[in-house]
């Protein structure tokens, strides 16, 4: 039985906040939830299957209190900043397997308000085995993707000028986008300019740490038809992980070499055929890496790849058509709003930065710290 | 947690289980010492009871020599936890011992606009607390 094509994206809703010291995660959650079932046309009382990752120890039963939800269907997966893309699978899963009928997915955070800083605090300390023999040496998150960064410059010649190009088009994209954080725009010389956090990775290279919330609502594609909006499908998806092993760790080995090719072939598409992507940006380094994973070009080409414009509007494949979490938003995990720029691409309500005629896309994210170890999450969506 | 100058040790320390003690004994000991499996033969970093190739609890030691190459690095500018902040900047790197585990450490005892890729190094033991020593490397 193919769960694939027969569950569709039907109501999605970024919230637009970038910076809210006057709310909580959970209103922020709420009132994402609040958006994306009024886009659906659907109440809350419909909703039967509820996907978070939470918020604190026993994350999703707070928030489904808090939200009063008594759902039938229960999904916290928590494996970093991909999570929502997972719930977003899942529950495709969970809604052809009938566990249940219309799922609801959060996310909402103030980390930028609670002055959390995500990318350059210590990693953990004793938690986690694996922790015990790396937390003591001060791994930050942005220094695990440097590590990979540093690893790829050395085996291919890779460069900051390179890398600096993916900043400079998500910024561009920024500025078509009312919403995003950053809308001024930078030039590679500026991303060069910045200082260095963990090298080679600038400042320009990181990701902004911001507040925000999402929120989608997924239900049958049958349903889904006579809902409010056009539907966007499930065609396929996949997961992976990739960490130290028993040693022999591979830093350019990551998890979006196994998701992607899955995922691209459960739901029989091309790679040639995908009109645009929403790539986890965490840094740079990030979406060169995973478009050389997911098979749009061979190992190393990724610098040539993301040059003279192929990456950006107008291009053949527009990344992050929202600016990304290099210049939109980046409340911590960002993995739902690269669902929902999708979604919004392919019902054509992008406006100043929509793709012409955007009928497939490929949503990709990333959780954890690349260089140590991370899940992928990639999903296939289409039109209906 | 005061180290062994009397100093408080403010970085995150390892937590020496029942799993991982062999490793941390050897490195009191100014030692290191690898896993292998008695059964499939396969050597294996981290230190954890059960071999993940055979599933196999049989598991003795072997001593390694203490050398190895960077395989990579990132000199670390930014990070704001107690303990690292009065250290900036310092190389955070994964190094290749000679035996095939790589693991992650810091390059200390040069420079840190002086490490590459592929820099041989060998083992420098820090003594951070009474019951704690690190494995850290500096070029050779």
């Amino acid at each position: 039985m193919s769960i694939w094509g027969k569950v569709a994206i039907a109501g999605v809703y970024e919230h637009p906040t970038r910076f809210a010291p006057d709310k909580t995660a959970y209103q922020l959650h709420a009132e994402s939830a609040r958006g994306a079932l009024a886009d659906a046309g659907l109440r809350i009382e419909d909703v039967d299957g509820f996907f978070t990752s939470g918020v604190g120890p026993i994350g999703i039963v707070s928030l489904a209190g808090h939200l009063n939800l008594r759902p039938s269907h229960l999904d916290s997966q928590a494996i970093g900043g991909s999570s929502f893309v997972s719930h977003c699978v899942h529950a495709a899963a969970a809604i052809a397997g009938g566990l249940c009928s219309v799922a609801l997915v959060t996310y909402g955070s103030t980390a930028a308000s609670d002055r959390f800083a995500i990318g350059t605090g210590a990693l953990g300390g004793a938690g986690d085995p694996p922790d015990s023999f790396e937390a003591p040496f001060g791994p930050t998150i942005v220094g695990s993707y440097a590590l990979v960064a540093q690893r790829h410059m050395y085996e291919y010649g890779t460069t900051s000028e390179q890398l600096a190009e993916i900043a400079v088009t998500m910024r561009r994209h920024a500025s078509l986008n009312p919403h995003a954080k950053y809308r001024d725009p930078i030039t590679v010389e500026d991303v060069l300019a910045s200082r260095i956090i963990s090298s080679p990775l600038h400042l320009l290279d990181c990701c902004m740490i911001s507040d925000g919330g999402g929120a989608v609502v997924l239900t049958s594609l049958d349903r889904a038809r006579d809902l409010r909006k056009p539907p966007v499908v499930v065609l396929g998806g996949a997961e992976a992980v990739r960490h130290a092993g028993i040693g022999e760790r591979d830093l350019l080995d990551v998890a979006a070499r196994q998701s992607g090719p899955l995922a691209l072939a459960r739901a029989g598409v091309a790679h040639g055929e995908i009109d645009l992507c929403a790539i986890y940006d965490s840094y740079t380094i990030t979406v060169l890496v995973t478009l050389e994973a997911l098979g749009f070009c061979k190992p190393g080409e990724g610098g040539d790849f993301c040059a003279g414009g192929r990456i950006g509007l107008g291009g053949a494949l527009p990344i992050n058509t929202d600016g990304g979490g290099l210049s939109s938003n980046h409340p911590g995990m960002r993995g739902i709003f690269l669902v929902i720029e999708a979604t919004r691409q392919l019902r054509g309500e992008c406006g100043a930065r929509q793709v012409k005629d955007a009928r497939l896309a490929l949503v990709h994210g990333t959780g954890g710290m690349l260089g140590q170890r991370h899940s992928a999450v990639t999903m296939i969506l289409g039109r209906a | 947690m005061a180290d062994v100058k009397g100093k408080a040790y403010e970085k995150p320390l390892p937590r020496i289980d029942e799993e991982s003690r062999g490793w941390w004994e050897g490195l009191a000991r100014h030692e290191l010492w690898l896993q292998r499996c008695r059964d499939c033969g396969t050597t294996r970093f981290y230190p954890r009871a059960v071999c993940p190739s055979c599933l196999s609890s049989a598991t003795e030691w072997v001593r390694a020599r203490g050398r190895g190459t960077v395989y990579s690095f990132t000199v670390t500018h930014q990070n704001q936890a107690p303990g690292f902040r009065g250290e900036l900047p310092y190389v955070l790197a994964i190094v290749e011992l000679d035996e095939g585990p790589r693991l992650m450490t810091n390059i200390v005892g040069c420079a840190p606009d002086a490490v590459r890729i592929g820099l041989p190094v060998e083992v420098v033991f820090e003594d951070v607390t009474p019951e704690v020593t690190l494995a850290k490397f500096r070029p050779r």
